[in-house]
C-alpha cells in the first residue's frame, strides 16, 4: 500500500477507513479536530513538520465533508514560511479551504507578490498557481503587471511562463481592465510564436478569453493561429510527448479553432485558403477507429472543425459535407457521438439554406427523442425545437405531445413549454393550436404555466372564427371525469365568453353549461372560483330571455360568496349580484372582452431570455447577434420562422402576467380584463434614439424611406417624438407603429447582400431575396404577418426611378394570421443611374393605417459584375479613354479614413474588383468591373484611387468607361460609399438637383432627380 | 472553462475536489452530493455527458471511481473527456498502477499533480513526460 510519507497522516487516514459507521467516523474526526485545535493554540511549540501534518489532516477532514472552521489563519501563515515544504502546504491548503471572498486571503497578497517577483522559481510557481486558482479582483489589481512580466520574460523557464499565462487569464476574468489592450496585443501575437507547446496551450486559452471580448484588438493573432493549426494538423515538428494516441495535441487544436471562431471573418484569401485546406483535411481524414481514446480525441478535433466551418460560412460544398457527416453521426449507436451529432446539428440550424437538408433527418432525430439516456433526449428535443417550422410543426408537436405522457418529470416542464411555443409560432391553422394547448393542459396540467393558458385565451378572443370551435372543445373536455384545474380555468373562461355560440347544440344550453362547470367548483382553489363567478355572470347575461330557474341558482351562489373571506371572491360575488339585477344594463357591462393588443408572447420571450453562464461568451451567440444586427439572414420563406424575432423585436409594451406573480392577489381573469383596457397605452412607446437618428438622417437626403410617428396620442410619453415629427410636412400620413431595427441600416446591408429583412414592425416583417443577372433582377418580397389576426387593406406600390422598369406581381389585400405571402418583382435596368426605387407599403391594423416608404436595394452596384483584369488589359483600355466625359477625375474630401486593405474590401463588396499590385504605387488602388444596362449593354469600367498616406480623409479618384453617364454615375456612387456622412452637398454636387430634402415619394417618380438633366448641366 | 473537478467513489466519498469558482462550503457539499447522484445511476451505455444546472458534467468511471468535470455548456465535450483520461494516465504513471487507495493515502500528491495539469480551470500542460519530470523535481525539494 502506498504511504503518504507522513506517518501521523497515514495513521489518521487508516483510522478513518477502519471506522465501522458514520458515527464512529464523526467521533474520530472530532477527536482529531480537538487535537489540532489545542496544538494550534500553542503555535510556538509546533515544529514546521507538525504544522504541515496538521494542515494536511485538516484538508483531509474537509474533503470528507466536515466543516473546518478554524485553522484558516494557520494555513495562510504557512505561505510565508521560509522553507519550501511548509510553504507548499500553505499554498495548496489555502487554495482548497478558502475562496476569493475570504478576508484572510487579503492578508497574503504581499507575501504572494514577493514570491512572484522574487528569484526563486519554485516559489513563483506556487504563488502563480494559487492566484490562478483562487485569486480575486484585489489580486488582479495588484498583481497583473508582475504576472505579465513573467509571461513574456525570456529568462523564465516555460514552466513558469505557462503558469503565468493562465494566472493572467484568471486575473483578466476577474477584471478585464488589468490587461491593457494597446500594449498587450503585440505581446500576445509574439507569444503565439512560442515553440514550447505547454506555454502555447496556456497562452491559447488566454487568447480565447481576450478575443471573445475584443477581437478587433487581436487581429494580428489571426494568421498565427492558422499557422499553429497547420503545424498541428500536419504534425510538423510536434514532439512525441505532445501527441495523444498519435494525434498532435488535440486540446491545442481545439483551443486554436475556438479562438478562430471569435474573429468575424477571415479576409485574407491566402489565409482563408490554407485554413480551409486544414479543415478539409480534418473533415475528410477523421475515421472511426477501435481505440476509444483515439476516437474521442480525433472527434473532439472534428467537432470543433465543424463549428469553425459553420462559422466561416464556407462554400456550399463544404457545408453539405458537414451536414452529411452530422447525418451519419446522429444515426450511430455510440452515444457520445450521437449526442454531439444532435448538438452540432442544432448549431448548424444557424446556417442559411441548411434547414431543408436537416429536415430530411427528422425521423432519425425523433428516434433519439425516445432514447433511454436523458442527455440524448434533451439534445433531440432541442434540435426538433430548432428545426420546427410551418411545414413540419404538426408532426413535431404531435411527437412532443406523445412523448409528454411518458417523459420523466425533469423534462415535462421544458417539453410543454417548447410544445406550446412551437404550436403558437407555426400553427398552420388556429384550431390546431387550440387543440394542442388543450391537449397539453390535459396531459401535463401541472407543468403548464399560466402564461400558456392566458395566451390561448388571447388567441381565441382575437379571432372570431375560432370562438365556436374553442367553445365546443372546452365543452368536450368538461365531460371528462377528472380534469386538471387549469383546464377548468380555461374552459370556464372560454365558455363564459363564447358558450352562447353553441346554444343550439345538444348539451350546450346555458343551463347545461352552467351545470357542468358548477360541478367542478367544490374541487377548485380560490383563484379558480373567481373565474367561475365571472363565467356565471356571463352565462346569466347571455341567457335571454332570462331563465328564472337558472337566475335563482346563480343568485344563490353569488349570495353565498358575499361572505367569503377571500376579498377577491367576495367583491366579485357582491358586484355580479348587484349588476345582474340591472336587467338590460347588464349587457353593456358584461359584454364580450375587446380584442387584446398584439404583443410578443411571454412564452417566446421567456425562451429567448434564458441565459447561460459561461466563462467566455459563446461564439455562436456572438454570431447570432452579429447576424441579427446586420439582418442578413433569417428571413426568407421558412427561415423567417427560424427561431424568432431578432432581439430588436422584443416588445416591452405590456407586462405579461408571469407565473411567479401571486395569482391570489388579483385573479387571472381580472388581470386579463385590465390588460384589455390598456390598449391606448400600448402603441405609445417612445422611439429609441436609434429611430430618431433614422428619422433625421436619411430624411434630409432622400426623404422617403422613413416612418413617421404619430404625435397626437399620449403626449406625455411621446415628447421626443413630437420634436422629430416637426420636420414632417403637415398632412403627412403618420403611423402609430414603430419599426423594429434601423431601416437605413437594413437597407445598407441589403445593398451588399441579396437576402435579408427590409423592414419589420410589431405586425409585419418584409423580407427580400434577390437574384441578379446582367441588367435583369428577380426579387421576391416576403410579406409576413406576425400576428394572430389578419392584416387587411394591404397595398404595395413601387415608385421606380426613370432608369428602372419594375413590375410587381399582385399583392393580396389581406394577409392571413401568421402567414407569409411572396410577391415577385421583376427589374430591368435601362440606363446607368444612382437613383433608388421606393416601395410604398401600407396596411390597416385595427383602426390604424400604417404606411411606410422603403428604399429598395435595386441599386447601381447590383448591375455590376466583378471582373479582374491584367496589367496588359488594363493600361491600353485606360489610355484609350482620353478624358472627360468618358474619364472623370475628382479630388474627394471628407473621406471616412480607411486602411487600404479595408477600402479594397469595401470595393470588392460592391463588385468592383480590386487588382492588387497593378498600380506600382502601394498607396493607390485600381479596380475594374462590368456594368450592365439595356442602353449600355455590358460595359467595362475602370477605377483608380490615389490615396494620401499623410491624410486619409482625402483621395483622388478617376473613373473611366465607354459611356459618359455611366462614368459620372459610377464615380458619384463610389464617392457616396467613401465619404463618411453623406450630406446633401456631397451627394448632389450641382445645385441643379431639386433641392427637396423632404421630397415625398408619394409625389411619384417624376419629382425624383433626373440624372440626365443633371448630367447635361454638369458636362 | 472547468468549474470544478470531483473524484468520487461509488459510495459518494470525495477523494479529490478542486473548485475554480468561488463556492461556499455548504454549496460545495450540495454540489458533491448532487453530482454523485447524477452520475452514479447512469447506465454505462449512456453518454459521458449530463446537464447539471446551467452547466454540464463530463464524467468517466474507472473501476469504482468517478472523475467528473463541470464545464461550460459551450465547451468541447470530447476534449474534456480525454482530458480526464490523460489525468488518469498521469496518475497511473506516477503511482505505477494506480488504485483508489493510492489516491486516498496520497491525496496531497494528487493535488500537486492536478496543479501541474490544470490551472485557472484550463489545461496547462498536456505532456505526461513534462508533468512526471516536474513531480520528480518537486519530490527532491521536500
Amino acid at each position: 500500500m502506498a504511504m503518504s510519507g507522513m506517518r501521523g497522516l497515514s495513521v489518521f487516514i487508516s483510522d478513518i477507513r477502519n471506522c465501522q459507521n458514520k458515527e464512529q467516523e464523526r467521533l474520530r474526526v472530532d477527536k482529531e479536530l480537538g487535537n489540532i485545535r489545542t496544538r494550534f493554540k500553542n503555535e510556538k511549540a509546533l515544529t514546521p513538520y507538525e504544522k504541515k501534518k496538521y494542515v494536511w489532516k485538516m484538508l483531509y477532514i474537509y474533503m470528507l465533508g466536515y466543516d473546518v472552521d478554524f485553522g484558516h489563519m494557520e494555513a495562510v501563515s504557512l505561505i510565508s514560511a521560509p522553507k519550501y515544504p511548509e510553504k507548499q502546504v500553505g499554498y495548496i491548503v489555502t487554495s482548497s479551504l478558502l475562496n476569493e471572498n475570504h478576508d484572510f486571503l487579503r492578508l497574503a497578497i504581499n507575501t504572494v507578490r514577493n514570491d512572484i517577483i522574487g528569484r526563486n522559481e519554485t516559489y513563483q510557481c506556487l504563488a502563480l498557481t494559487m492566484v490562478g486558482n483562487i485569486g480575486g479582483r484585489e489580486f488582479a489589481e495588484s498583481l497583473a503587471p508582475d504576472v505579465q512580466k513573467l509571461l513574456i520574460s525570456s529568462s523564465c523557464r516555460p514552466l513558469v511562463r505557462k503558469k503565468a499565462a493562465l494566472c493572467l487569464l484568471r486575473l483578466y476574468r476577474k477584471n478585464p481592465d488589468v490587461v491593457n489592450v494597446d500594449g498587450w496585443a503585440d505581446r500576445m501575437a509574439q507569444l503565439l510564436d512560442e515553440r514550447d507547446l505547454g506555454v502555447l496551450t496556456s497562452s491559447m486559452s488566454l487568447l480565447v478569453a481576450l478575443v471573445s471580448n475584443n477581437h478587433e484588438a487581436y487581429w494580428s493573432c489571426l494568421p498565427k493561429c492558422i499557422k499553429i493549426l497547420e503545424r498541428l494538423a500536419r504534425n510538423l515538428d510536434i514532439p512525441q510527448e505532445y501527441t495523444y494516441y498519435g494525434i498532435p495535441s488535440p486540446w491545442l487544436q481545439v483551443k486554436t479553432m475556438r479562438a478562430l471562431q471569435y474573429f468575424p471573418t477571415i479576409e485574407d484569401p491566402n489565409a482563408r485558403r490554407s485554413l480551409f485546406e486544414v479543415l478539409q483535411r480534418i473533415l475528410m481524414g477523421t475515421d472511426v477507429v477501435k481505440n476509444v481514446n483515439k476516437n474521442n480525441a480525433s472527434h473532439a478535433v472534428l467537432f470543433e472543425a465543424l463549428a469553425l466551418v459553420m462559422h466561416l460560412d464556407a462554400e456550399k460544398e463544404m457545408m453539405s459535407q458537414c451536414v452529411a457527416l452530422l447525418g451519419k453521426f446522429i444515426a450511430v449507436r455510440e452515444p457520445n457521438i450521437r449526442y454531439l451529432g444532435l448538438e452540432n446539428m442544432t448549431r448548424m440550424l444557424m446556417v442559411t439554406d441548411i434547414q431543408d437538408i436537416i429536415k430530411r433527418h427528422q425521423a432519425q432525430i425523433i428516434t433519439s427523442l425516445k432514447d433511454p439516456d436523458i442527455s440524448i433526449r434533451r439534445r433531440a428535443l432541442d434540435l426538433l425545437y430548432g428545426m420546427c417550422d410551418v411545414s413540419n410543426a404538426k408532426d413535431i408537436v404531435e411527437e412532443l405531445l406523445q412523448y409528454l405522457s411518458t417523459a420523466e418529470f425533469a423534462m415535462r416542464e421544458e417539453l410543454s413549454l417548447k410544445a406550446a411555443i412551437l404550436a403558437e409560432k407555426f400553427a398552420p391553422d388556429l384550431s390546431w393550436y387550440v387543440d394542442v394547448i388543450l391537449q397539453l393542459i390535459d396531459k401535463a396540467g401541472d407543468f403548464v404555466s399560466d402564461d400558456i393558458w392566458f395566451r390561448v385565451v388571447q388567441f381565441v378572443t382575437n379571432n372570431e372564427d375560432l370562438q365556436p370551435y374553442a367553445a365546443a372543445k372546452a365543452r368536450e373536455y368538461l365531460d371528462k371525469p377528472a380534469i386538471h384545474e387549469t383546464m377548468v380555468k380555461v374552459s370556464a373562461y372560454i365558455l363564459g365568453e363564447f358558450g352562447h355560440l353553441l346554444a343550439r347544440r345538444p348539451g350546450c344550453s346555458p343551463k347545461e353549461i352552467f351545470g357542468i362547470i358548477h360541478e367542478k367548483l367544490p374541487t377548485v382553489s380560490t383563484s379558480t372560483i373567481s373565474i367561475l363567478l365571472s363565467t356565471y355572470a356571463k352565462i346569466l347575461m347571455h341567457s335571454q330571455p332570462p331563465d328564472p330557474e337558472l337566475q335563482n341558482q346563480i343568485w344563490t351562489i353569488f349570495k353565498k360568496y358575499e361572505s367569503s373571506i377571500e376579498v377577491e371572491i367576495q367583491q366579485r360575488a357582491v358586484e355580479y349580484f348587484a349588476l345582474s339585477r340591472k336587467g338590460a344594463a347588464l349587457m353593456d357591462i358584461l359584454a364580450e372582452m375587446p380584442k387584446f393588443p398584439e404583443r410578443q408572447s411571454a412564452l417566446i420571450k421567456k425562451a429567448e431570455d434564458t441565459e447561460v453562464d459561461t466563462a467566455e461568451q459563446s461564439a455562436i451567440k456572438l454570431r447570432a447577434q452579429q447576424l441579427s444586427q446586420t439582418s442578413n439572414a433569417l428571413v426568407v420563406t421558412e427561415q423567417s420562422h427560424a427561431n424568432g424575432i431578432p432581439p430588436g423585436g422584443q416588445l416591452s409594451l405590456v407586462k405579461m402576467p408571469s407565473i411567479s406573480s401571486n395569482v391570489d392577489d388579483t385573479s387571472a381573469g381580472e388581470r386579463l380584463s385590465q390588460e384589455n383596457g390598456t390598449l391606448s397605452k400600448v402603441d405609445s412607446q417612445p422611439p429609441s434614439a436609434d429611430l430618431l437618428g433614422d428619422l433625421l438622417g436619411p430624411l434630409a437626403i432622400e426623404g422617403p424611406p422613413v416612418i413617421h410617428t404619430r404625435s397626437s396620442s399620449n403626449s406625455g410619453l411621446e415628447g421626443t417624438v413630437v420634436e422629430a415629427t416637426a420636420i414632417v410636412p403637415a398632412g403627412e400620413q403618420t403611423n402609430s407603429v414603430q419599426p423594429i431595427g434601423n431601416i437605413a441600416e437594413r437597407f445598407h446591408a441589403l445593398c451588399v447582400k441579396d437576402s435579408g429583412v427590409l423592414y419589420e414592425d410589431p405586425y409585419i416583417q418584409i423580407g427580400i431575396k434577390a437574384e441578379w443577372r446582367a441588367h435583369l433582377g428577380h426579387l421576391v418580397l416576403f410579406l409576413g404577418n406576425k400576428n394572430t389576426s389578419p392584416l387587411v387593406s394591404v397595398q404595395a406600390l413601387i415608385l421606380p426611378p426613370t432608369h428602372l422598369k419594375m413590375e410587381l406581381s399582385l399583392v393580396p389585400e389581406t394577409i392571413p394570421p401568421r402567414a407569409q405571402v411572396q410577391c415577385p418583382l421583376e427589374v430591368i435596368n435601362l440606363h446607368p443611374s444612382r437613383d433608388v426605387a421606393v416601395l410604398d407599403f401600407s396596411y390597416m391594423f385595427g383602426n390604424d393605417r400604417v404606411n411606410v416608404k422603403l428604399r429598395l436595394p435595386a441599386v447601381l452596384n447590383k448591375f455590376l459584375q466583378p471582373i479582374s483584369v491584367t496589367a496588359e488589359e488594363f493600361f491600353p483600355q485606360w489610355r484609350s479613354l482620353p478624358g472627360p466625359p468618358l474619364k472623370l477625375q475628382e479630388v474627394v474630401r471628407g473621406v471616412r479614413p480607411l486602411p487600404l486593405p479595408e477600402m479594397a474590401n469595401l470595393f470588392n463588396s460592391y463588385h468592383l474588383t480590386v487588382s492588387p499590385g497593378l498600380d506600382p504605387n502601394p498607396n493607390n488602388l485600381v479596380a475594374s468591373t462590368t456594368f450592365y444596362s439595356e442602353s449600355t449593354r455590358a460595359m467595362l469600367c475602370l477605377i483608380r484611387v490615389e490615396t494620401d498616406p499623410a491624410d486619409r480623409t482625402q483621395l483622388r479618384m478617376t473613373v473611366a468607361s465607354g459611356d459618359p453617364t455611366l462614368t459620372f454615375e459610377l464615380k458619384e456612387f463610389i464617392k457616396d460609399q467613401l465619404v463618411s456622412i453623406p450630406t446633401p452637398i456631397a451627394i448632389r454636387p450641382t445645385q441643379l438637383a431639386p433641392a427637396s430634402p423632404v421630397a415625398q415619394p408619394s409625389s411619384a417618380p417624376a419629382s425624383l432627380t433626373d440624372p440626365g438633366a443633371m448630367l447635361a448641366a454638369l458636362l | 472553462m472547468i468549474r470544478f473537478i470531483l473524484l468520487q467513489n461509488r459510495q459518494g466519498k470525495t477523494r479529490l475536489a478542486k473548485y475554480y469558482v468561488p463556492l461556499e462550503d455548504s454549496e460545495k457539499h450540495k454540489v458533491e452530493y448532487e453530482v454523485h447522484r447524477l452520475v452514479v445511476n447512469r447506465d454505462p451505455k449512456y453518454t459521458n455527458f449530463v446537464e447539471f444546472r446551467t452547466h454540464k458534467i463530463i464524467y468517466r468511471r474507472y473501476a469504482g471511481l468517478f472523475f467528473s468535470l463541470c464545464v461550460d455548456i459551450t465547451d468541447n465535450e470530447l476534449a474534456y473527456l480525454e482530458c480526464i483520461h490523460l489525468f488518469v494516465e498521469i496518475l497511473d504513471h506516477f503511482f505505477s498502477n494506480v488504485c483508489e487507495l493510492d489516491l486516498v493515502f496520497n491525496f496531497h500528491k494528487v493535488y500537486l499533480i492536478l496543479d501541474e495539469f490544470i490551472l485557472a480551470g484550463e489545461l496547462q500542460e498536456t505532456s505526461k513526460k513534462a508533468i512526471i519530470e516536474r513531480m520528480g523535481e518537486l519530490e527532491k525539494l521536500e
